[in-house]
């Protein structure tokens, strides 16, 4: 059989930082960065007769996220403890959630190629991020940073819902979009405040059962996850193939090599030991807790969505790009306020404004204007002022260097030309040396006008109004 | 018997700790004990009782979040038996 006749089976786990000014346990901030060591106190340190308190922001924002992903609200739930070794835990545990989650049985809708698809998600909970070890190039030792440990993570986890590498993107890219509308984390992923674990396995097309699954650890870049995936799913299915057996396991993706290894050995089979966090008291959460916080949500992507197209009578396409990132939905809402012209605006994010991102590898944030100076700069077309070509270079400018575009088009004298006499002048000018294309115009050529037209342009440097150079064209040429 | 040799060995190891045979032989026993005591316990009918999430009555103990930095990084290193550059100095660990 070949690899056409398998059904790749996926489920995410998605740890995601969230964006409280102190860690989950402890007053210590997360700010990222910082001198090893300095964001920590015995408490996140594991000093000997130290107590946890819970953060209540951590379960405010984790309450958020899982309403905000159609969650039922747990009423009781409570801490447990995941008890391993490894360096980087000081306690030897982790302060997690075990059988009684914050919240359960989601879901969040994607785009698939056969339409909307609902991703179910299984539970979403609480728990402590762990501290970072640095290794030494020389091999003298290991060097143990807690900065991090303690920093307050959500995990979502969905259920084996997921059967492409480009639904797991999708997937990933609309939870990335919902955390970062309702303002619980930051998802900066090079920070690695969004990573993912990816269960895989394969079956056979049609096949009922779930084959043997393996699950890749700590994954933080949408390019690492869809090759690993690949590289994974393949892998399973050369085994089956060639009549072995997959075997469950964790594996670690290696980027460089784009291979996956496995991570334990067979006899150190996991066995966390959870049990309740005797430090830490249950968390009981009322109807109107939930109702506050229900009702206070922001506008989720979807909704953005949908009034786009509505509203501002945008194309589903742009209209689902635009909303994934939050800052670029934000931009489009601010700037039409100033302009009031949606598709103008949209326009430019979809064309000069992505282009620039991904030429410059930037990231929407990144983006120096403000979405004030966008909606004038759309403004100044509206009214006429300047012509559309010389937007695209006024937004350049913008890129370059952020001011008002009023300035910038006075600053380069790019102000179109819509006095009628001056036009006038160069139409008769670009007619009298084109003879050529004015016989073919009037031969029945039509195209030659849009030769005329762009001579014209190039004449005055894109500044002449296109509208009344089209116009008085057709009066000289009808003639 | 609710518990053999071989699982006692395997907690052991799951605690890092390696035990002697006299020493797992004593332990299996000890452990039988405290099995056989907690099942007192588990033998209590709890029929019709709610599932507890803590012994603790008490619930919602919270903290603001509000930054108070502990600002002191040679007291929190003092004990280490190693240290480098503001951290821990440990055995190299493979990655
Ligand atoms: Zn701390």
């Amino acid at each position: 059989m070949a690899r056409e006749d398998y059904e790749i089976v996926m489920g995410l786990e998605v740890h995601s930082e969230l964006s409280t000014k102190t860690k989950i346990f402890c007053s210590c901030p997360t700010e990222f960065g910082g001198e090893p060591n300095t964001h920590c106190c015995p408490i996140c340190m594991a000093m000997p007769g130290t107590l946890p308190v819970l953060n209540e922001k951590v379960v405010e924002y984790a309450v958020k996220a899982g309403l905000a992903t159609n969650c039922d609200i747990a009423r009781t739930s409570k801490n447990d403890r995941k008890n391993y070794f490894y360096p980087d835990l000081p306690k030897a545990y982790q302060i997690s959630q075990f059988d009684m989650p914050l919240c359960v049985d989601g879901h969040i809708d994607i785009e698939t190629e056969e339409g909307t698809k609902s991703i179910r998600i299984e539970r979403i909970h609480i728990e402590e991020d762990a501290g970072k070890l640095n290794h030494d190039e020389y091999g003298r030792g290991s060097f143990v940073d807690l900065n991090r440990a303690g920093v307050p993570l959500i995990e979502i986890v969905s259920k084996p819902d997921l059967r492409s590498k480009e639904e797991v993107e999708s997937y990933l890219r609309k939870l990335k979009s919902i955390l970062e509308y309702i303002e619980v984390s930051d998802c900066k992923m090079q920070e690695g405040s969004l990573r993912a674990d990816v269960n895989v396995s394969v079956r056979k097309k049609g096949s009922k059962e779930f084959g043997t699954r393996t699950e890749m650890k700590n994954m933080n870049s949408f390019k690492s996850i869809l090759r690993a995936i690949e590289y994974e799913s393949n892998r399973q299915i050369d085994v089956i193939e060639s009549g072995g057996e997959v075997e469950q396991e964790s594996l670690r993706w290696d980027d460089i090599s784009g291979k996956t290894f496995s991570m334990r050995d067979k006899e150190n089979a996991q066995d966390y030991r959870y049990f309740p966090d005797p430090d830490l008291v249950a968390i009981k959460i009322s109807d109107e807790y939930i109702n506050n916080i229900k009702s206070n949500l922001p506008e989720l992507p979807d909704s953005r969505k949908k009034r786009y197209m509505e509203e501002y009578k945008l194309p589903e396409y742009d209209s689902r790009l635009i909303t994934a990132s939050k800052y670029l939905s934000d931009l489009l809402e601010e700037a039409v306020e100033v302009c009031n012209n949606p598709k103008t605006v949209s326009n430019f994010i979809m064309t000069d404004i992505t282009k620039f991102l991904n030429e410059k590898e930037l990231e929407p944030e990144e983006i120096p204007f403000t979405a004030q100076q966008l909606g004038e700069l759309v403004k100044l077309i509206d009214k006429g002022t300047i012509s559309s070509s010389i937007a695209k270079k006024v937004l350049a400018e913008m890129f370059e260097k952020p001011e008002d575009p009023n300035k910038i088009i006075e600053k380069n004298g790019w102000i179109q030309i819509s006095d009628e006499g001056a036009i006038k002048e160069v139409v008769k000018k670009v007619l009298s040396e084109n003879e050529k294309s004015v016989n073919d115009y009037k031969a029945g050529k039509d195209k030659a006008l849009g030769y005329l037209v762009g001579q014209a342009m190039k004449a005055t440097k894109g500044k002449a109004n296109p509208g009344m150079l089209n116009k008085m064209f057709l009066e000289e040429l009808n003639k | 018997m609710q518990i053999n040799r071989e699982e006692i060995i395997h907690i052991a190891k799951l605690a890092n700790l390696s035990l002697t045979d006299e020493e797992i032989d004593k332990y299996t026993n000890d452990m039988e004990e405290i099995l056989t005591f907690a099942n007192t316990v588990n033998n209590v009918n709890t029929d019709n009782i709610d599932e507890l999430a803590s012994l603790e009555e008490n619930y919602n103990v919270f903290r603001k979040d509000e930054v108070k930095a502990f600002g002191n990084r040679e007291e929190l290193l003092k004990n280490a038996p190693s240290q480098e550059d503001g951290m821990f100095k440990i055995p190299k660990v493979i990655k």
